[in-house]
């Protein structure tokens, strides 16, 4: 009984591994032993672990293929840097500013989300991957054209150029089309970083194994059966989508917070893609399995650079072997009898 | 007192092919009624239509009084149908125990924040929820294998498991499609046992289409016959079964 404490127990084994991963790098910081290699990418590990766990919340959990998450971290990026360099001024205290900045990046993307998941959720795999990904790419080109700036008068915008929006010589760009955005306050650190992976384990987490996460799950894995029990498909569809673009929404934030210059051309398909290569090689549905595969394929790559020739080698070597050993059915058994302690599955397997 | 289920007249093409024509369907309150009929006659098409997956181009549907007609299956359900499914749909990937909570679905409410943020209230309702779903579990002795998932029950549990989810719904009419479909003589046995047991514990009413014509005769009072989409013959059981236009429709001349 109390099924939910069963799953407590596994839940608490994710934010253990993160705060775990987060002294040890602490430690190692504060001894002076940690790389300027690794120190710089320990903010973009926290972006991509947040961006995978958000999206296995659609792939996984509610078993639709998205490939336009970019987008909504692109939605969240911009509207986040796009407060935090308009309100630089009016809100001095950076703390503050960029939680605000981070509640309006998930926010505008939580938006982003129902707006697109209305039309986009009424259809089902591949046209449904295929529009999510059309979806992605129209968000990035539309913010790639916006100019917008900041005089005494107040904000001015134009989709030409930044020469037609009629702006004082002394006003500021904040948004300048390809150019994107420029100046955005470096507020991102890693201790945040963790703070927002944990939050996001948190709500995703709570909510899968929650009376709206059986919802998803029974949508998942029957449609027919959910309706026919009472399941209003749209809504517990949309509240998949919704609440992981929200999410993806704060990685952008963190992420552009991150840089000096925040281009939109960044948010492209390959990004998408590279979340969706976490999700699949961490296990789809597999929460934590998406925190290990975000963190090992970003930071395998940038700590390969000494390799350089056998570098891809080694990287694409790492994702057949994480691939088998995820998803081949003797590795599984072999993880089920050897390593069973740690890698229990919250169901047991008929005996 | 108003019928549990009072069908008029009900019909619906697809395209040029009438698959259910000009049905009347009456069923009183706490009854066992079957539905038979040689393959290709419209049963299925006939309960597709009675639970909103198909809207009816003619003809009404009553449910205990209350208009039904072109309702969806959501608010079908809500007003107290449940089914389960000739072709076995559990959800597959969850627990046993889940499969009946996610039918108490509409039952017990909590907000997303509440399940997000583990109030009392998602504690009380979840508890609430595991208690009821754990009872109905030990009705169908399914009880010990409530941590299992479903997909690796065997097949006579999944059926079991699909009734038990469709009454977690808590419905007044209990529609069961070819429950029997693929059971070995014993299991047919059993699952007898238990449709009746469903009745009298639940005090449910109970439309069901079967072709295990020994399932029928042994446990369903009255009967409908379909035939080309429709009524062919109607009456308690033993009549009906012995009736020459219902032996020529299923034997031939």
């Amino acid at each position: 009984m109390k099924s939910w404490n069963k799953n407590f127990k596994s839940n608490c084994i994710t934010y253990g591994i993160v705060i775990a991963a987060f002294l040890a790098v602490s430690a190692l910081e504060s001894t002076g032993n940690l790389s300027s290699l690794l120190k710089g990418l320990l903010v973009p590990l926290c972006v991509y672990v947040i961006l995978a766990v958000s999206l296995n919340l659609v792939v996984g959990i509610s078993g639709e293929l998205s490939l336009g998450h970019a987008g909504f971290m692109c939605v969240g990026a911009f509207a986040s840097a796009f407060f935090s360099k308009a309100a630089l001024g009016a809100i001095p205290n950076d703390g503050l500013r960029f939680f605000l900045a981070i509640l309006i990046g998930a926010a505008f993307a939580a938006v982003f989300g129902v707006l697109i998941g209305i039309p986009v959720l009424r259809l089902r795999g591949d046209y449904l991957a295929i529009v999510t990904l059309a979806f992605g790419e129209i968000i990035k080109n539309v913010i790639n054209t916006f100019y917008i700036g900041m005089d005494s008068k107040g904000f001015h915008f134009s989709m030409k150029d930044q020469f037609s929006m009629g702006m004082e010589p002394t006003g500021t760009m904040l948004l300048s089309g390809p150019q994107g955005i420029t100046g955005i306050p470096k507020n991102s650190t890693f201790f945040i970083g963790i703070l927002l992976v944990l939050v996001t384990l948190f709500i995703v987490l709570n909510l899968i194994d929650s009376r709206d996460g059986r919802a998803i799950k029974a949508i998942r894995d029957n449609r027919i059966a959910a309706e026919s029990v009472g399941i209003n498909i749209t809504k517990y569809k949309l509240m998949a989508f919704t609440v992981s673009a929200a999410l993806a929404g704060v990685a952008g934030a963190l992420y552009s917070h991150n840089l000096a210059t925040l281009q939109a051309s960044k948010f492209n398909f390959n990004t998408s893609i590279l979340a969706l290569v976490f999700v699949v090689l961490g296990g789809i549905g597999n929460i934590r399995g998406s925190v290990i595969a975000a963190v090992v394929l970003t930071a395998l790559p940038e700590l390969l650079r000494s390799l350089s020739d056998y570098r891809m080698l080694i990287y694409s070597i790492v994702l057949i072997a994480m691939m088998l050993f995820n998803w081949a059915p003797r590795a599984l058994e072999w993880r089920e009898r050897y390593l069973g302690r740690f890698f229990k599955k919250s169901v047991k397997e008929g005996k | 007192m108003a019928k549990m289920l009072d069908v008029t007249n009900l019909g619906i093409s697809f395209g040029g092919l009438r698959a259910v024509n000009g049905c009347d369907l009456k069923i009183e309150k706490g009854e066992l009624y079957g539905l038979i009929g040689p393959n290709g006659a419209g049963k299925t098409t006939l309960f597709n239509l009675l639970t909103g997956v198909y809207r009816p181009d003619q003809g009404q549907i009553l449910l205990d009084g209350r208009d039904i007609t072109g309702k969806s299956t959501i608010e079908i359900n809500k007003a107290g149908v449940a089914r389960t499914f000739q072709n076995i749909r559990l959800f597959k990937q969850l627990s046993v125990l889940d499969n009946v909570k996610a039918g108490l679905h509409n039952h017990h409410k909590y907000s997303m924040l509440a399940g997000i943020f583990r109030t009392p209230a998602f504690r009380r309702t979840e508890r609430e929820m595991d208690e009821q779903a754990m009872e109905l579990l030990k009705v169908f002795d399914l009880d010990r294998e409530a941590e299992h998932l479903a997909a690796n029950l065997p097949y006579g549990k999944q059926r079991k498991l699909e009734i038990a989810r469709a009454l977690a719904t808590q419905p007044k009419l209990l529609l069961l499609d070819e429950p029997a479909a693929g059971m070995n003589p014993n299991e047919t046995k059993e699952l007898m046992e238990t449709i009746h047991f469903v009745r009298d514990h639940f005090d449910m009413t109970i439309l069901l289409i079967e072709h295990d014509m020994k399932l029928v005769s042994g446990i369903c009072e009255e009967l409908t016959v379909l035939n080309f989409g429709e009524v062919l013959c109607q009456g308690k059981t033993a009549d009906v079964l012995s009736d020459p236009q219902v032996i020529k429709a299923y034997l031939g001349e």
